[in-house]
């Protein structure tokens, strides 16, 4: 390997109070090289490029050794490290929008950061180096995108503006931290492609700082697994993916749940990551490690452990048999009545106000007509990416959105547009799970009054309802205890099952889970998943499952039925649809879903999308048409959801 | 134990200002709650001679009836701290209870509160509430009903951006989805969330209704004569232009107890920030 650009040794970032958040972590990165630090949120793995970069939050103490090129970046002088920053070091954040300015137009911006660095580069000089950099980073019609300004541009393009200013003056490093968290998969898959020939192109070092393993299988080289502040493993990308020697790298691949399919149990990790302060000495993963033993009383330190190192008293024994897979059979669909069926949804909402009052304002349409049936005790999947209405349609069905027409009954009564307390006594069999557990959450009501709240419609309060609410709560796997806590003191995982018991409280027939697990790390929405699954078993429930990630649809629907601007584009069972999938979007979406396996990951072949996409529905005809790589003249008319084959809906003219 | 006194960290939002303002706010309150305890002069009794300058017997000197300005001056913590504290109460019960209707229902009911708003903030709010005391007549409790009603309208803004914002929280969704009716989502699950602006809000304001009280004293529309009050006081004190001391005992009142209010109410909303945050 060649000399490392980067090298970070022993750092320490501290926080008043003796709280430290990184623990002595060291890491190289050379130029022309990918490493990729995954971790989960609070792991440090942040923190740590951010001390490294002297960034660090205010009254933080930074110790430890930095070396840029050889250069000691601790303890040097701010004008020096503010001259090196953005010169020789770069980063790039999850959220480009708030990272850009809004009045000012993105080449102007590009050219700024390379004004900073290089005064005396003339005007003329600038503006080519500003439009080499768009076209660099992939960004089509440079000259006319360069006088644009950051509204104008979409997220993943706000992205690559963000990267271009980045490279601008040719860093030897580049730190992107996760670069694609905010990004769909489609736009996703094409920002990771656009940061790996950048590493070919200008042989630039990149660091990787990312909770999603998939992303990185495909990019990086090396890999270091970070724990509550510490590396718990560093290897090279194929052994550690084939062979984790760490029990949490082990228990992180086990709870991705595959696109490929085979829905087996993930393997959860028990517990939760030892929150700041609260840390008992000695292994810090310990507490929810399946091999703990004596020996881990005491912090083992990283050592060298297969082809890579790993911080772990056991590196060196096999890992155990992964536990019997009871719950390890197919889905198969399930057939019956329909519980509830929708037919024809539309919702609409009104772009302003027009300013002649006869004249209708223009209209978005969230859902276009969107028709299917939910069985009792089946999953439904729905996927599509952001603004595609699936979250419209998961509250339409449950009338917390008023649908502009259509029929949505629950066992054959129509319930849309039913008043609000008619549709009162229905909510009991219809429950809903929500995205954020933080929010979801009345702040300052204790866990019990929060999922005894529901029981009111039964007219239950007091100690019945508070009774039933610990039920509720054993059942989703918290200790009745936690009925005095408050949602602040719990953690995500804990809140997101806190909003299933809610949901649960007036044992309902069928839950919207409206990406229920998106916001949890992922060896938490592993046990999340696996609640859902044995919930459904045991109680019957039928779930709406809508989420933006393939992999988790695939794992527990029986049925998905994918969306694209307002409508199902496809529908049939899972593993029909992931393995011979008909609509060429699902083609596309399936293509861009990242692969937590390197080798798959760098032989697949991606379908290169034609446009970027926005918004709603289209006005007329097919809506994919415009991105889609078998439009035809007849997709000037927007085809149906036509049977084909047995359960498989499809809306194209020329599926498959 | 000193050492444990170092070591005990200071709340950040417990500044200088703010210590000063709790002492300030509630030596004033308690001088109000026990003024007749004191032993001093009767307010309202001639005690001496008139006119005569701080000493160690007065020690804010006598106005022109001979009174003690010491005595007239901590009473009248009294009925300036009384008329505040039902103002502001006032104010708020009125207020915050149209806003939360308004952004709670919106619609007509909305669009007819938030317009009575509109125009009662229109007028400076000096001549509002002389106006309104001038229509009722002099007198501290029309005062008071003018202040109410130059103030409810910034509590009905508000308390109704509150009720918006908090409105479309997830976890009001939640409660919907749950089956909670209207009262249960607005009392339960809103208005709970919408307090901590209108607290800290009040307090300062009751430096400010402390101020436009005395003013409209001042001008003879508040407190009658013979009442300590601290605006009328002032008045009274203005014609006598070389004894200071008549005016300066309830203006050095006025300003501590306005400061001393802005202070805390500062302090507050620091220390909710922080609660929030957390």
């Amino acid at each position: 390997m060649t000399e490392p650009a980067l090298e970070i040794a022993d750092l320490r970032v501290a926080f008043p109070g003796g709280l430290e958040a990184v623990r002595g972590v060291s890491l190289s990165v050379a130029r022309g090289e990918v490493l990729a630090v995954v971790g989960e949120s609070g792991s440090g793995k942040s923190l740590t490029m951010l001390g490294a970069m002297g960034l660090a939050p205010r009254g933080a103490l930074v110790s430890g050794s930095v070396r840029l090129k050889g250069e000691e970046l601790i303890g040097a002088r701010q004008a020096r490290l503010r001259a090196l920053r953005g010169d020789r070091i770069a980063m790039i954040f999850q959220d480009p929008l708030s990272a850009l300015n809004p009045v000012l137009p993105i080449g102007e911006q590009i050219a700024e950061a390379i004004r900073l660095h290089r005064p005396r580069m003339g005007r003329k000089e600038i503006g080519e180096r500003v439009l080499d950099l768009l076209a660099l980073v992939s960004v089509p019609d440079p000259k006319r995108r360069a006088a644009q300004h950051p509204h104008e541009f979409s997220g993943g393009m706000r992205q690559r503006a963000m990267i271009a200013m980045a490279i601008a003056n040719d860093p030897d490093i580049l730190i992107a931290d996760e670069p694609t968290t905010a990004l769909d998969v489609t736009v996703q898959a094409q920002v990771m492609e656009v940061l790996a020939r950048l590493r070919e192109r200008l042989g630039l070092g990149l660091v990787l700082v990312t909770h999603d393993l998939g992303v990185v299988a495909g990019v990086a080289d090396r890999v270091a697994v970070m724990y509550a502040g510490k590396v718990a493993e560093e290897a090279a990308v194929d052994p550690l993916f084939a062979d984790p020697r760490h029990p949490y790298s082990r228990g992180l691949l086990g709870s991705v749940p595959r696109i490929a399919g085979g829905a087996t149990r993930l393997t959860a990790i028990p517990g939760a990551p030892p929150r700041l302060g609260a840390r008992e000495p000695g292994c810090a993963f310990a507490p929810r490690c399946v091999l703990a033993h004596a020996a881990c009383a005491e912090e083992p330190p990283l050592r060298p452990a297969g082809s890579g190192a790993a911080a772990c008293w056991a590196a060196d024994e096999p890992a155990p048999e992964p536990e019997a897979e009871a719950h390890g059979e197919t889905r198969h669909a399930v057939t019956g009545a329909p519980l509830i069926s929708v037919r024809d949804l539309v919702k609409e909402y009104p772009l302003g106000k027009s300013l002649l009052p006869w004249r209708a304002a223009e209209r978005l349409r969230a859902v276009a007509g969107v028709s299917f049936e939910l069985a009792a005790g089946e999953t439904l999947g729905l996927v599509g990416e952001s603004g595609c209405g699936k979250s419209t349609l998961g509250r339409s069905v449950l009338g917390l959105i008023r649908p502009t027409s259509g029929s949505v009954t629950f066992r054959g009564r129509e319930i849309a547009g039913l008043p609000a307390a008619e549709m009162r006594p229905l909510r009991r069999h219809l429950q809903m799970v929500f995205q954020d557990p933080f929010g979801s959450l009345h702040p300052r009501m204790r866990v019990g009054e929060i999922v005894a709240e529901p029981l009111r419609l039964l007219g239950e309060v007091g100690p019945k309802a508070a009774a039933k609410a610990e039920a509720c709560l054993e059942r989703v796997g918290l200790e009745a205890g936690f009925a005095r806590r408050w949602p602040h003191e719990l953690s995500g995982g804990q809140r997101q099952r806190v909003g299933i018991a809610r949901a649960l409280a007036l044992e309902p027939e069928a839950l919207v889970l409206d990406e229920p697990v998106s916001a949890l790390d992922v060896s938490i929405q592993a046990g999340v998943l696996n609640l859902l699954a044995d919930l459904q078993a045991e109680l019957g429930l039928a779930y709406l499952f809508i989420a933006h990630d393939l992999a988790v649809v695939r794992h527990i629907s029986h049925r998905v039925a994918v969306m694209y601007r307002g409508r199902i584009v496809e529908l049939a069972p899972a593993d029909a649809l992931y393995s011979a999938p008909l609509h060429p979007y699902t083609e596309r979406l399936l293509s861009a879903a990242p692969l937590p396996d390197p080798a798959a990951e760098r032989a697949r072949r991606r379908i290169a999308p034609r446009e970027p996409e926005s918004g709603g529905a289209a006005s007329g005809g097919c809506p994919f048409r415009a991105a889609c790589p078998r439009a035809a003249p007849e997709c000037a008319e927007a085809p149906p959801l036509l049977a084909r084959g047995e359960g498989r809906l499809v809306a194209c003219w020329s599926p498959g | 134990m000193a050492e444990a006194l170092a070591r005990a960290r200071r709340p950040s939002w417990l500044t200088v200002p703010v210590a000063l303002g709790v002492v300030v706010v509630a030596f004033w309150i308690v001088a109000a709650l026990t003024a007749p305890l004191w032993g001093l002069d009767e307010p309202l009794k001639m005690v001496a001679r008139r006119l005569q300058p701080p000493s160690a017997e007065h020690w804010l000197g006598t106005d022109a009836l001979g009174r003690d300005v010491f005595s007239r001056t901590i009473h009248g913590a009294r009925i300036s701290l009384a008329i505040a504290a039902v103002v502001v109460l006032a104010a708020v019960a009125i207020g915050a209870g149209l806003g939360a209707l308004a952004g709670f229902f919106g619609g007509w009911w909305d669009a007819a509160v938030m317009r009575l708003v509109d125009v009662t903030l229109a007028f400076p709010p000096v001549l509002l509430a002389m106006a309104v005391a001038a229509t009722l007549g002099p007198g501290l409790e029309n005062a008071a009903v003018a202040l109410v009603a130059v103030w409810w309208p910034v509590y009905a803004r508000l308390m109704r951006a509150q009720v918006l914002e908090v409105k479309t929280r997830e976890h009001v969704e939640a409660a919907i989805a749950g089956g909670a009716t209207r009262s249960r989502l607005l009392f339960k699950h809103i208005l709970s969330l919408c307090w901590t602006p209108i607290q800290v809000n009040a307090t300062m304001d009751v430096g400010q209704v402390i101020l436009l009280a005395a003013a409209l004293s001042f001008i003879g529309l508040g407190a009658s004569p013979p009442t300590p009050e601290w605006g009328a006081m002032i008045s009274e004190g203005a014609t006598q232009f070389y004894s200071w001391w008549i005016a300066f005992g309830p203006g050095f009142a006025i300003l501590t107890l306005v400061l001393g209010f802005n202070f805390l109410g500062d302090g507050l909303r620091d220390l909710m920030d922080e609660r929030s945050s957390r």
